[in-house]
C-alpha cells in the first residue's frame, strides 16, 4: 500500500468528511485529495521526477500536509525539515538530500534562502497557496510508483551531530501506521490534536494515521499557549492528545484547565513519562487511556504500553507493537536473560532502509537477523526487559540526549560553542530538568578572561536550534581528561553533580 | 519607549537573545514567529512580569493578544496594573 491510498481511500469513502483543522480552516477529505493533486501537477510543471527529492519546511498546518500528500502522489520522496532549525541545521539536510524544489511559505523564505546559501545551492523554492484552488476535473496522474519506493527521508540527528536521513518506503510507513491504529483502537470519530511538528516522525504520524482511518486531525503550531490550546481541544471535542513529556508538563502546570469530556487517548513518546507526570495525568484525565511509548524515527514505533498496565509498571514502555518484535541482546549480540541489560532490536515490516547515501552507518545498525532475507534494527538504546518481557529504558550507548523530547549530540553543541570567539574548550553535558527533562550545561575553558557566558549562548542561538542551547555556562581553568589525554564528558558530568550536591 | 516597555525589551534581550538587541527591532512583531520565544520562554515571561510587575497573571490570560509582542506586552502589563491600583483604592 503506498501512503497517497490512504488519503484516496478516505476521500473516497467520506469526501465531505473534515480531515483537518488549522484555525479557522477547515479542510475535507474530498479537498484535501484535490489539492494534492493539483499540487502534484505543479510540481512536475517544476521540474520534479519520479524519486527526487523534495523538501517541506513549513510551520504545522493544511499546507505541510497538502504538499507531503502531493509529493508521494508525484512519485517524489518527501524531506520534511523542522522549521525551528537555525538556517546551518537546516542547510546541512539540503546539501545531503538534493533536493530538486522546496516547498515553503511565505514566512520561512528568508530561512530557507539563507540555508541554501549555507548549503551552496540554488533550488527554486515554492510557497504552497494558503487557500488551494479546488480542480474542476479530476486530474489524471501518471502512475507514481510502487510500494517498495521511497515515500521519505526523515532526518535525525546522528552521534556526532551530522544529520542522517532515515530512508522509509511506503510499505515501511504504511506497516508502522497500520500497527499504530490497531493498539491505539484508531477510530473515524477520533478526533486528534497535535502541536508536534509534522517534520518529527512522532508528528508525522498523527496525519498519517488519521488520515487512514479517517478521523479528524488539528494542527497546532505550537503548545507555547496551553491554556488556548486547551480550549480549542475543548471546543473541537478531542478524543486524542498525542504529548512529548515537555507538554505534559506545561499542561499538567495550568491551573485553570479547560475541560475535556470527550477525551479518550492520551499518548506519549520521545522521551519517557516521568512516574509522577503519569499518575498526575491518570488523575486529571480518569477517563482517559494513557498510552506510554517508545520509538525511533528509524522504525517509528517500537513499544507501547498497554494503559491497563500503567499503574502497575510505570516506569516500563511496555512491548513490541503489534506485527513486531523486539528484544535485548548483549554485547555479543546473543538474546540478553530477563533483567540483564542491552541494546534493543527491533525486527518488523516498519524498519527503514538504512541512512540516505550513507551505506557504513546504516550498516551499523541494520544487521543481519535470524532468517537469511531479513536485517534487524539495532536502536542504540539500552534496555532491560522484567521476566514477563516488560521493557524498561535504561540509557544510551552513545552520548546521545534528550531536551524536549528531541534528540541532542553533545559533540554538536560543543562544535558551536568551540567556533565562539575567546572559548579554548568545551564540554557539554545533561542535568535532569523538570520541563525539559534533560537540560544542557555547558562547561568551557576560555582563552579570553572577558568571556561572559551570555556571549557563549549568544553564539549558540544564532547557529542552533532553540532546544540544543544550553540552558547554563560554567568557567573552568581546565576541563577533565581521560588516561589518553582525551576530554572525559563522563568525568566532566560527574564533576558537576558533585558541585550541585 | 515607555518605562514598562524598555523594561520588557531588558528581559527578553537579555534571557532569550543573550544581549543581541539587534535581534528584536520591531516592538509590534511577533515573538514566536520570529523564534525569538518557545513554549517554554513564555513559562519565563510569565514569571518575569509576575515578579517585576507585583501582577498576577491567570492562565486564561496567557494568550498571543496579550504576549506575543513587546508592544502587546507592554499594553497587557499597564492595564493589568492600572486594574490593580483600582481594585486597591
Amino acid at each position: 500500500m503506498r501512503l497517497e491510498d490512504l488519503l484516496r481511500r478516505s476521500a473516497l469513502a467520506h469526501p465531505d468528511t473534515v480531515a483537518l483543522v488549522d484555525g479557522e480552516r477547515r479542510v475535507t477529505y474530498g479537498e484535501l485529495e484535490a489539492a494534492s493533486d493539483s499540487l502534484a501537477v505543479s510540481l512536475f510543471s517544476h521540474g520534479v521526477q519520479r524519486s527526487d527529492r523534495v523538501a517541506v519546511l513549513m510551520d504545522n498546518g493544511v499546507e505541510p500536509a497538502i504538499a507531503l500528500f502531493a509529493i508521494l502522489k508525484a512519485g517524489a520522496v518527501a524531506v520534511p525539515v523542522n522549521p525551528a532549525l537555525k538556517a546551518e541545521g537546516a542547510a546541512a539536510i539540503l546539501a545531503d538530500c538534493a533536493p530538486t524544489l522546496i516547498l515553503t511559505q511565505d514566512r520561512l523564505m528568508p530561512l530557507c534562502s539563507r540555508a541554501q546559501e549555507a548549503a551552496g545551492g540554488v533550488v527554486p523554492m515554492l510557497a504552497v497557496p494558503a487557500a488551494p484552488e479546488e480542480a474542476a476535473w479530476k486530474i489524471a496522474l501518471p502512475p507514481a510508483g510502487i510500494d517498495i519506493d521511497l515515500a521519505m527521508a526523515i532526518y535525525t540527528s546522528g552521534s556526532t551531530g551530522e544529520p542522517k536521513g532515515v530512508m522509509l518506503t511506503h510499505r515501511s510507513m504504511a506497516a508502522a501506521a497500520d500497527s499504530i491504529a490497531a493498539y491505539l483502537e484508531s477510530r473515524s470519530d477520533d478526533v486528534v490534536l497535535s502541536a508536534l511538528p509534522l517534520a518529527f516522525s512522532y508528528g508525522l504520524y498523527q496525519l498519517l494515521v488519521t488520515v487512514q482511518t479517517g478521523g479528524r486531525l488539528v494542527l497546532e503550531k505550537s503548545f507555547a499557549f496551553p491554556h488556548q490550546v486547551l480550549e480549542r481541544a475543548a471546543a473541537e471535542g478531542v478524543t486524542t492528545l498525542p504529548l512529548v513529556p515537555t507538554i505534559a508538563a506545561l499542561l499538567l502546570n495550568l491551573k485553570d484547565r479547560p475541560a475535556l469530556p470527550s477525551l479518550r487517548t492520551i499518548t506519549n513518546a520521545g522521551a519517557a513519562l516521568g512516574e509522577a507526570q503519569g499518575a498526575e495525568l491518570r488523575r486529571m484525565f480518569p477517563q482517559a487511556r494513557i498510552f506510554a511509548m517508545y520509538g525511533l524515527t528509524e522504525c517509528a514505533r517500537a513499544t507501547y504500553l498497554d494503559p491497563r498496565d500503567l499503574a502497575l509498571r510505570p516506569t516500563s514502555v511496555g512491548r513490541a507493537i503489534p506485527n513486531t518484535e523486539v528484544y535485548v541482546v548483549d554485547a555479543e549480540g546473543r538474546r540478553a536473560r530477563p533483567g540483564a541489560t542491552g541494546e534493543l532490536v527491533v525486527r518488523g515490516p516498519h524498519l527503514m532502509q538504512g541512512y540516505w547515501r550513507r551505506p557504513e552507518a546504516s550498516a551499523a545498525v541494520l544487521k543481519p537477523g535470524a532468517n537469511p532475507w531479513e536485517r534487524v534494527l539495532y536502536t542504540g538504546d539500552l534496555f532491560r526487559a522484567d521476566a514477563e518481557g516488560y521493557l524498561h529504558f535504561v540509557g544510551r550507548k552513545d552520548d546521545m540526549l534528550k531536551v524536549r523530547g528531541e534528540k541532542v549530540a553533545p559533540a554538536q553543541v560543543e562544535g558551536a560553542i568551540l567556533g565562539c570567539p575567546g572559548v579554548a574548550q568545551a564540554v557539554v553535558v545533561g542535568v535532569a530538568d523538570p520541563v525539559l527533562g534533560t537540560a544542557l550545561h555547558a562547561i568551557v575553558v576560555a582563552s579570553d578572561g572577558q568571556l561572559a557566558a551570555r556571549d557563549v549562548l549568544r553564539h549558540c542561538a544564532r547557529a542552533l536550534p532553540d532546544h540544543m542551547v544550553p540552558r547554563t555556562v560554567e568557567f573552568r581553568a581546565a576541563l577533565p581528561t581521560t588516561a589518553s589525554g582525551k576530554v572525559s564528558r563522563r568525568a566532566a558530568a560527574t564533576a558537576r553533580s558533585e558541585v550541585m550536591r | 519607549m515607555t518605562d514598562t516597555t524598555s523594561r520588557i525589551r531588558a528581559f527578553i534581550v537579555e534571557n532569550f537573545l543573550f544581549g543581541d538587541d539587534g535581534a528584536l527591532v520591531d516592538d509590534q512583531a511577533s515573538l514566536i514567529d520570529a523564534d525569538l520565544v518557545n513554549s517554554t520562554g513564555i513559562l519565563e515571561l510569565v514569571s518575569f512580569i509576575e515578579a517585576e510587575f507585583g501582577l498576577s497573571i491567570a492562565d486564561p490570560e496567557i494568550v498571543p493578544e496579550n504576549l506575543d509582542s513587546v508592544a502587546r506586552l507592554a499594553a497587557f502589563v499597564e492595564r493589568k496594573v492600572a486594574a490593580t491600583a483600582a481594585a486597591d483604592a
